[in-house]
């Protein structure tokens, strides 16, 4: 019971600080507070892969963009034309679609957002599947150079096609209907039940990826972290396990890319940008690298801090700045620095 | 006697050097067997040949009958080898307990979405791992180290630990690279306790190794390899009277 001690802290804390804000008025913040969670639940996926199993992808904002930019396209293209195609006509029926009217009154047919869901997080992993196997052979610089690529080739194809809006993006984006009564939208009533589900998904997944990193395979993806070699001649089948840490990682990032898209109601191409994604290993970093609660209350501050505007237009150059100071001083992490470490032995406390 | 482990015309060159020069030798059920040689003999490449970490040239190596070329490490391990290597590779980050946790990685089954869900049988498990791992360090009385970072304990205590993660997996066949090497004198009677230990667990032991009296005292039988070849193979006894063996090791002025 112990490992979820720390949940329940937060859950008080996350309930808290939409109380105070009702309280005070002050509940526009929870739309930043609502956003980062989306962008800490990419980042703990990372912390999975690079602080873990010791693999880096500096292409996890191709993930990100990838289910963003497909739930995107697909609850908003219009299929209308096509509505008499074999295809379109069974996946009518079966209800994967939905019927609804654009603003100038004309037939819209498009993808319902649940299936749109699954289809976007699917191809995710998919394409995650496809890449890891040959790039994940890679180590260090040379998988960090591969990942790079394809971040860098998501961002190209988002920006040059007309499906995906090319430099406009994708937007008039549906709202994500979960349940009767609750979607995922940006709408001004909804700030308070979109605060919710988003650290709602943000605790199911950290309870699911602290489980894992406490299970036989979180203790085979260290060794795999600590000697590749080793971990292969002890019966870990390095090459699968990093393949599966590759895809849960992408699929989670897919996921929150969905759920941001639907909130904001759109997606442009700087989501698949490549300072995005090294700013999500900036934040790693800063956590500790093997630190989920490190990434996680790490992701928060500064993607809120950034949200807030304020970086001002120095955004990008702080991450690049915090990433070489935390890699010049406190490679093991900011909460691991000296000051922590000590204060954490004056509680009495281990992990 | 059933051979547990067969090597046949095994082979194995780095760019001219002939490595391992078609050696075959068998090791039987509950016997330890021993491989000398001078530095550079071949011994370490012959162990990787067997563990899968090096691929073959030519040649055979079976293992309870069944080929092993092909297969990758974590397979070959998985079918009941485990091996210990010379210069210790214990998990760094992780506790002495944690690396002999990793042990039982191939004798235990949960995946990713048990993991995550924490399943009753995947937390059973978990226990199950660690009290038989708990159990081993207090085999090598090393139990009071569990907690201790692994890769900062003493070289003896590496040792020990990493005896513990090859224990751990149960092995049929135990792969031994000089495990007495860097150990002094009273470390070196500890190991060839240790080792005797092992066998009356049913675990065949194969080992590598230089130290000359440790092997003679627990071998049932010895192979001497010499620049990749075998010379010989036979008791401890008619090894010590081998006149060829005799100028490998003395005449040539090597580190015997």
């Amino acid at each position: 019971m112990k490992r979820y001690l720390p949940l329940f802290v937060l859950l008080a804390l996350v309930v808290l600080v939409q109380l105070v804000t009702s309280w005070t008025h002050t509940t526009y913040y929870l739309t930043q507070l609502t956003m980062s969670a989306y962008y800490s639940l990419v980042i703990i996926g990372l912390c999975l892969l690079m602080g873990y199993a010791g693999q880096i992808s500096l292409g996890h904002a191709g993930f990100f963009a990838i289910g963003g930019y497909l739930s995107a396209t697909l609850t908003t293209h219009n299929l209308v034309t096509y509505q008499d195609h074999t295809l379109i006509v069974l996946l009518k029926k079966s209800g994967c679609l939905v019927a609804g009217q654009d603003l100038y009154g004309g037939q819209l047919l498009v993808v319902q957002p649940w299936v749109a869901c699954l289809v976007a997080v699917g191809v995710t992993v998919l394409i995650a599947f496809l890449i890891g196997g040959p790039v994940l052979k890679l180590k260090g610089h040379y998988l960090a150079m591969a990942t790079l690529g394809f971040g860098t080739i998501v961002y190209r194809v988002v920006l040059a096609n007309r499906l995906f809006g090319e430099a406009d993006g994708i937007s008039s984006v549906p709202p994500f209907p979960l349940l009767p009564g609750v979607a995922v939208s940006g709408g001004f009533g909804a700030r308070v039940s979109n605060y919710y589900i988003a650290w709602g998904l943000v605790l199911i997944f950290m309870i699911l990826l602290i489980n894992l990193i406490n299970s036989r395979v979180g203790r085979a993806l260290r060794a795999i972290h600590g000697s590749e070699e080793a971990a292969n001649a002890m019966g870990v089948n390095t090459a699968g396990y990093k393949l599966k840490i590759f895809m849960l990682s992408a699929g989670v990032a897919a996921l929150a890319g969905v759920f941001l898209t639907h909130y904001n109601g759109g997606i442009g191409p700087s989501e698949a940008g490549v300072m995005k994604s090294v700013r999500y290993v900036a934040i790693v970093a800063v956590g500790g690298m093997a630190s989920i609660w490190g990434a996680l209350s790490m992701g928060v501050v500064l993607n809120f801090l950034s949200l807030r505007g304020v970086f001002g237009s120095y955004d990008d150059a702080v991450f690049g700045v915090i990433l070489i100071v935390i890699m010049l001083f406190a490679p093991e992490g900011l909460l691991r620095l000296k000051l922590f470490t000590r204060l954490k032995k004056l509680r009495g406390g281990g992990q | 006697m059933t051979p547990i482990l067969e090597v046949k015309n095994l082979n194995r060159r780095f760019g001219g050097l002939k490595a391992v020069s078609d050696v075959s030798f068998a090791v039987t059920e509950n016997q330890i067997k021993a491989v000398i040689g001078p530095n550079g003999a071949g011994k370490t490449t012959l162990f990787n040949l067997i563990s899968g970490a090096l691929p073959v040239d030519s040649g055979q190596v079976l293992f309870q009958g069944k080929p092993l070329q092909g297969r990758q490490p974590w397979q070959i391990a998985t079918a009941g080898i485990a091996r210990t290597y010379q210069n210790i590779k214990l998990f760094p980050g992780m506790t002495a307990l944690e690396n002999v946790m990793i042990g039982r990685h191939s004798r235990t089954r949960s995946g990713f979405i048990a993991g995550m869900l924490n399943l009753p049988r995947t937390w059973k498990e978990e226990r199950d791992i660690r009290e038989e791992s708990m159990a081993l360090l207090e085999l090598l009385e090393i139990a009071e180290l569990a907690d201790s970072e692994a890769i900062s304990l003493a070289f003896g205590q590496q040792r020990a630990v990493e005896f513990a993660r090859a224990l751990a997996a149960e092995p049929n066949l135990l792969l031994l690279d000089e495990p007495a090497a860097g150990l002094n004198m009273q470390e070196t009677a500890e190991v060839a306790r240790l080792i005797s230990k092992i066998r009356e667990r049913k675990i065949t032991v194969l080992l590598v190794e230089h130290d000359m009296s440790l092997v003679m005292d627990i071998s049932d039988e010895i192979v001497v390899l010499s620049f990749g070849q075998k010379i010989a193979e036979d008791v401890p006894t008619a090894i010590q009277q081998n006149p060829e063996v005799i100028k490998i090791y003395l005449g040539d002025g090597d580190d015997a």
